[in-house]
Formats: structure tokens, sequence, C-alpha cells
């Protein structure tokens, strides 16, 4: 027979001790750097050209992706290895009208978010994904990597892609054009997309500027001339006036959700009908770590743990004195 | 020293050739693997990061390795010393289930040359469960091996190491102990990461690791009856039911803690309605909850867990219950968004398959060259 008193008491002060800590130690959410640069999607004023995407591949030096016949365009259908920013398309009923949830459609990029409190970072056994302090860009370092894939598990959009049909294959994921060798925003440039972006839809900028250009358009009604800027919005290239044709859903997708993200989504239909996911605002890396900081801090439960087992160990190994 | 004997007897039997053809199958899929990439064996994806060689090979296959873990559990923790006969075999097993969870974790790993930077401090990051996970269930590979050693000194009749090492080994035993209790609790805290992707069934912030050390004792304590079954009938050893119900009566306690844990996290979330409206989730779930309970009902009464039968079959179903509990949260029910969707190629199970019958060969030699098993008094 066990002995339940013991097993009981122990399992009780141990429990006991772990939501004590549980709730003493909670880790935030990290906060957006003052200085973090970003983009904002404006997907009322993508016409779905797709130059954001074939500037992305040059960039980045990637191929094409072709489906059946068409050669004129890239036709990746989502993110991959082979394509690290993509113009995805929702439709709905008849597909006339643009902006519209029903009988309509809608453009959306699909890109690494840049979060501000990124899950691939959090969960990388080898900080082979590491987060600038400054500019909030998220690069991935392959030199380190092991290619466990927690990455892509840990990432609420599905960024991170591994090449799977290479032998010695990688993690491939947008850098913001900033990774070793490109490095566009550190000599003070911008990201291939958002430069070839003909109508300003992906803007690049300071993320408090592109928040504070968001939340602008959020006061715009239907019918409202706004002259949007193209390029970077600290120094646009150029400007173009337009008429708002559909109202803005009230909501900048990335100023809160799992923490926020550096790259910012405005849209005139919901962003759950856009393919995003069910974020709430506490970032799944903050509760992570809490977990395994409050059970792992200092490594003191183990050690002590682990003196405690020495003790009985030892104690009934003697007493039996076999094996 | 202890009674256990070499089994003897021939190696090359029908059983272990077909387990022999098994494995070289799955070394061919492992040959393509490393030759022209994951993708050219497995259906692993953007979206599904992970298939069965990381959810069975390691997460399932460590948890069917506990039985050491668990035994040193009720042999060192609760001195229970009449367990002594299991422990050997209980011990192989672990080991050869860790080694090859850990051969199944470099096979899956993309960039396996560079997997050594797990143990480099530069390059450690310590808010990853992952991390916790690679060098605890590394370590605890050379535990075990040290664990086991006996049995090969032993055999070897080399006395001086034997006592040498008899004088240390409660460290690590004890550290046998405490690793497998972090690791494998970790195991539940990969999910916490995963967000959303994981079922409301299936997550939860802070009993993630309760949910996922208590089951994995119960498979633990499981597979020391099921294996004890099985090399019984296999081997024609001495009947060891009276240790092994005594052994049914932990799993009660273990399962009820465990069902108390789970219901209850559900119920204080708001999340009961779900058991019945989640479509093919709910069927899971039922089908999930059924195979744990089908061993307490088993287990709680005396006169069905003195009979080898029923209480083997508790066992199984335990094992069934922690293994679907495992594939249920981290892939049936995984969903990392539209788009996305996954199920084992032919070469990707070979591939699990072939370590598998590796396994099942390595037993079968040590146990039949070393001394592992009590051998019956009669023969």
């Amino acid at each position: 027979m066990m002995d339940r008193r013991s097993f009981l008491k122990t399992a009780t002060l141990g429990t006991a001790a772990a939501c004590v800590s549980t709730v003493a130690e909670a880790r935030p959410n990290l906060e957006p750097s003052p200085e973090a640069v970003g983009m904002l999607y404006d997907s009322t004023l993508c016409v779905g050209c797709k130059a954001c995407v074939s500037a992305c591949k040059e960039t980045n030096s990637m191929d094409p992706v072709i489906h059946g016949g068409n050669f004129q365009y890239d036709s990746a259908m989502d993110l991959s290895s082979d394509t690290l920013n993509v113009i995805k398309v929702y439709s709905n009923g008849t597909a006339e009208v643009k902006d519209s949830e029903t009988d309509g459609f809608a453009f959306e990029k699909r890109s690494c978010m840049h979060c501000v409190d990124p899950g691939c970072v959090s969960v990388c056994p080898v900080t082979a994904m590491r987060k600038d302090p400054l500019t909030g860009i998220v690069t991935h370092h392959a030199d380190a990597c092991i290619g466990c894939r927690t990455c892509m598990g840990g990432c609420p959009y599905n960024v991170p892609q591994f090449e799977y049909d290479e032998a010695f294959g990688r993690i491939q994921k947008c850098q913001m054009c900033n990774q070793e060798g490109v490095e566009r925003i550190s000599k003070g440039g911008m990201t291939a997309c958002a430069e070839v972006c003909p109508t300003g839809a992906t803007l690049f900028g300071p993320r408090t500027q592109l928040l504070e250009e968001a939340k602008r358009r959020m006061t715009l009604k239907e019918g409202d001339t706004y002259n949007y800027p193209r390029g970077d919005i600290s120094k646009p290239d150029s400007y173009h006036e337009k008429d708002l044709e559909a109202n803005y859903h009230n909501h900048v997708w990335g100023e809160k959700e799992a923490g926020g993200t550096n790259v910012m989504h405005i849209s005139a239909i919901p962003f759950d009908k856009l393919g995003m996911p069910p974020l709430e605002d506490r970032s799944y890396a903050s509760m992570s770590e809490t977990l395994q900081h409050t059970l792992y801090k200092g490594m003191a439960l183990p050690a002590v743990a682990l003196a405690g087992l020495t003790y009985m160990v030892k104690r009934n190994k003697d007493k039996d004195g076999e094996e | 020293m202890s009674q256990a004997k070499p089994l003897g007897g021939t190696i090359f039997t029908p059983f272990f050739i077909a387990m022999m053809v098994v494995f070289a199958i799955g070394m061919y899929f492992l040959g393509v693997r490393f030759m022209n990439g994951i993708g050219a064996v497995a259906n692993i994806n953007g979206g599904y990061p992970w298939g069965i060689w990381v959810v069975y090979d390691v997460v399932i296959g460590t948890a069917l390795a506990c039985g050491g873990y668990a035994l040193a559990i009720t042999i060192y923790l609760f001195n229970k010393g009449q367990y002594h006969p299991l422990m050997r075999a209980a011990l192989l097993a672990s080991l050869l289930g860790y080694a090859l969870g850990g051969v199944g974790a470099f096979i899956d790993m993309g960039r396996y040359w560079q997997f050594y930077h797990l143990m480099m401090p530069k390059h450690m990051n310590f808010n990853s469960v992952m991390l916790e996970v690679g060098l605890c269930v590394a370590t605890y590979i050379l535990v075990l091996i040290i664990e086991f050693a006996p049995a090969f000194l032993e055999r070897i009749g080399a006395k001086g190491l034997l006592k040498a090492l008899d004088k240390v080994l409660f460290l690590f035993i004890a550290i046998g102990i405490l690793l497998p209790t972090m690791h494998q609790s970790s195991l539940g805290s990969f999910l916490v990461a995963m967000g959303y992707k994981i079922s409301p069934l299936w997550q939860s912030l802070y009993m993630q690791p309760v949910l996922a050390l208590l089951t994995a004792l119960c498979m633990g304590f499981s597979i020391v009856i099921f294996e004890a079954s099985m090399s019984k009938a296999a081997f024609d050893l001495d009947d060891e039911t009276h240790l092994l119900s005594k052994i049914g009566k932990i799993i009660v306690g273990l399962l009820t803690a465990y069902l108390v844990v789970r219901f209850g996290e559900i119920i204080v979330h708001g999340k009961f309605g779900l058991i019945f409206t989640s479509g093919k989730n709910s069927v899971l779930f039922i089908l999930e909850t059924a195979l744990f309970v089908i061993p307490l009902v088993i287990l709680t009464s005396e006169k069905k867990r003195n009979n080898p039968s029923t209480l083997l079959w508790a066992a199984v179903s335990m094992l069934f219950a922690g293994s679907l509990y495992r594939f249920n949260a981290f892939l049936l029910t995984y969903n990392p968004g539209p788009g996305y969707s996954y199920f084992p190629s032919v070469g990707e199970i070979m591939v699990t398959l072939g370590i598998i019958a590796f396994e099942v060969m390595t037993y079968i030699v040590l146990v039949k060259t070393l001394p592992v098993l009590h051998k019956p008094k009669h023969a």
C-alpha cells in the first residue's frame, strides 16, 4: 500500500506553492518599442496587383510559384518557403462590390506581422528567432536553427515556413527587408513591398505614426475624400486623393492582438472574414513564459525537489539493501 | 545482486525476422528523408509543422516509456521494495523508449546537423519549453543508461565496478525521478504557446503540466503491467499478478486525480457545453474519456484487479487513453486555420513502425542475453 497521507501532503503543498508563485510572477505582455518600425496595410486601397509579391521575391531571391499555364503572374496561394508575402482574396456571393462583406470581395495581405511579443522568439530553444530591441523587427538566423519547427506552431499567423523539399532546408520568413545582406531599413530605406505599392495600401514607417494614421482613417465616412500617402509615412514620396467607397471596419488589427504587432491591418470588413486568427489581447508567449518561469525560476523548485528525492531514495535504498 | 537471469534461447524467431523486415522498410524511407528532405517522405506542412514523428515518437513514445520512472517512485519514494523484480525490465523499456524518442526527434529535426546548439549556452533560450524538454530528455537518457548498467556489469562479471556504481546509484535514481517529472510535464506546457490552435477542450493555461504528468504516470504504471503480462506470455515467466494488481490500485488514485483536474478545468472555464457541441472534437473527447474511465472502473473492483486478463485490459485501455489524449491535443483537434490539413503518409508511418520494430528487437535481444527478467523457478 502507498503511504497516501504523505503523498497527499506533498502533492498539496507542491500545488499550493506553485499556485502562489504563479500569481506573484505573471509575466505581462512585452510593450512596443517606442522606435519600432512597421507597416500599415489598408485593404480598401489594395487593388490586388501583387507588385509587392513580386518585389518581395526579387529582394529575397525567391522563385515565383506557378500553377497551371499562368506564367503572367506569380500564383502563390499562401505563404511558403518560396513566398514570404502574398495577397489573398476574400469573396462572397456574386463578388461584385469591392470591400463589401456580402456579394463583395476584398484583398488581404499575409506576411510576418512582426509581433510586439513574438511567439516564435519565445519558443525557439536556440535563439534562432530574434527581435531587434529598437526596431522590433523579428529576424531568423539559420546558422543557429536546429529545425525543430516549434516557431511554426508558436506563430499565431503560421508565418515561419520550412523548406521541406530540401535535404538541408531552412526556415524562411519576412524579415522586413533587414536581414544580413539586404538591410534596407538599417540603410534608411523602406521595405520592398511598401516601396512598389502603387496605392499606398502597404505603407512603411514608425509604428506610432502608422497607428495614428490608422486611427485617423477610422474616423472617415463613406464619400469622404482623403489624401493617402505612399511609401514611407515619415517621408512620403507622393500622395493620391481618393473618395471612400466603404466605411472602415472600426478595428486596427495589430494594435492589441496578442500583445500587438508592428505590421497592422485595416479593412472595410471584419478580420475573421479575412482569415485572421481568433486572438485575445494577452500574448501566448507571456502565458507560456509565466508558466515556465514559475516552475523553473532559478531552478529553485527542481533543486529542492532533487534534495528531497536524494534523501528519500538514499534512505529507502539503504533500508532495502538491494540494487 | 539481483535474481534476474538472461533468458537465453534463439534470437531469430519468425517474429523477430518479421520485425527486421518492418525495420528495413522504415530505414528505406528514412534514407529518402535524408537524401531528399522531410517533405519527400512526410506530409507535414506549413500549418502542421509536427506530425507523427514528433507526436508519436517523442510525445507519446516517451510517455509510454515512463515505466522506469513510475516504478522508481513506488520503490524508492514509497519504499515498496517488493516491486524490485519488475524494475529492470521497466528500466530497459524506458531506456529504449526514450533513446528512440531521441532518435525520432533527431530524424524530425530539419537542421539535425546543428542539434548540439541545444547544449551550447550561447544559443540557449531559457524561455523555451523546447529547450527544457530537449536538455532534460537528453540527460535522462544518460541517467537511464547508468541505471540499467548493473544488468550489463553483472553479465560481464565486473564486480568491482558494480559495487562502486551501487554506492552512487541513489543519486542517479533521484535524478531519474526528477527529470521525467520535469520534461513529462513540459511536454504538456508545449501546448500553451500554440494558443488557439489547440482546441479549447484540450487547451489550458496552467493545468497543462499537471495533466501531462498525471497521464504520463498512469501510462508508466500501465506499461509495467502490460510488459510484465506480455513477457510472462512470451517467455513463460512466473506470475506477477499479486504485484501488478497493487500497481492497478495506484493507477486508480492517479486516474481519479487526473479526471478531477481535467473536468474541473473544463467546468471552471465554462467549457462543459463544448463536450457536446464540438462535432468531430466531441466524438474524440468522449472516446478519450471513455478510454480513461474503463481502467478506472475495472481497477476499482478488487476482483477484476486480481484477474490477470481484466487487469491487462485495464492497462491497455489506459495506454490508449493517454496516447489518444496526446494525439487529440497535438494533432487530431489541432487547427492552424483554414487551408491546412494533415494525415501521415505511408512512408512517415513506416519510419515510425521501423523505430518501434527496432525497439522490440533490441528488447528481445537484451532480455535473452542480459539479466533483466526473473526466470520461472520450475525451469
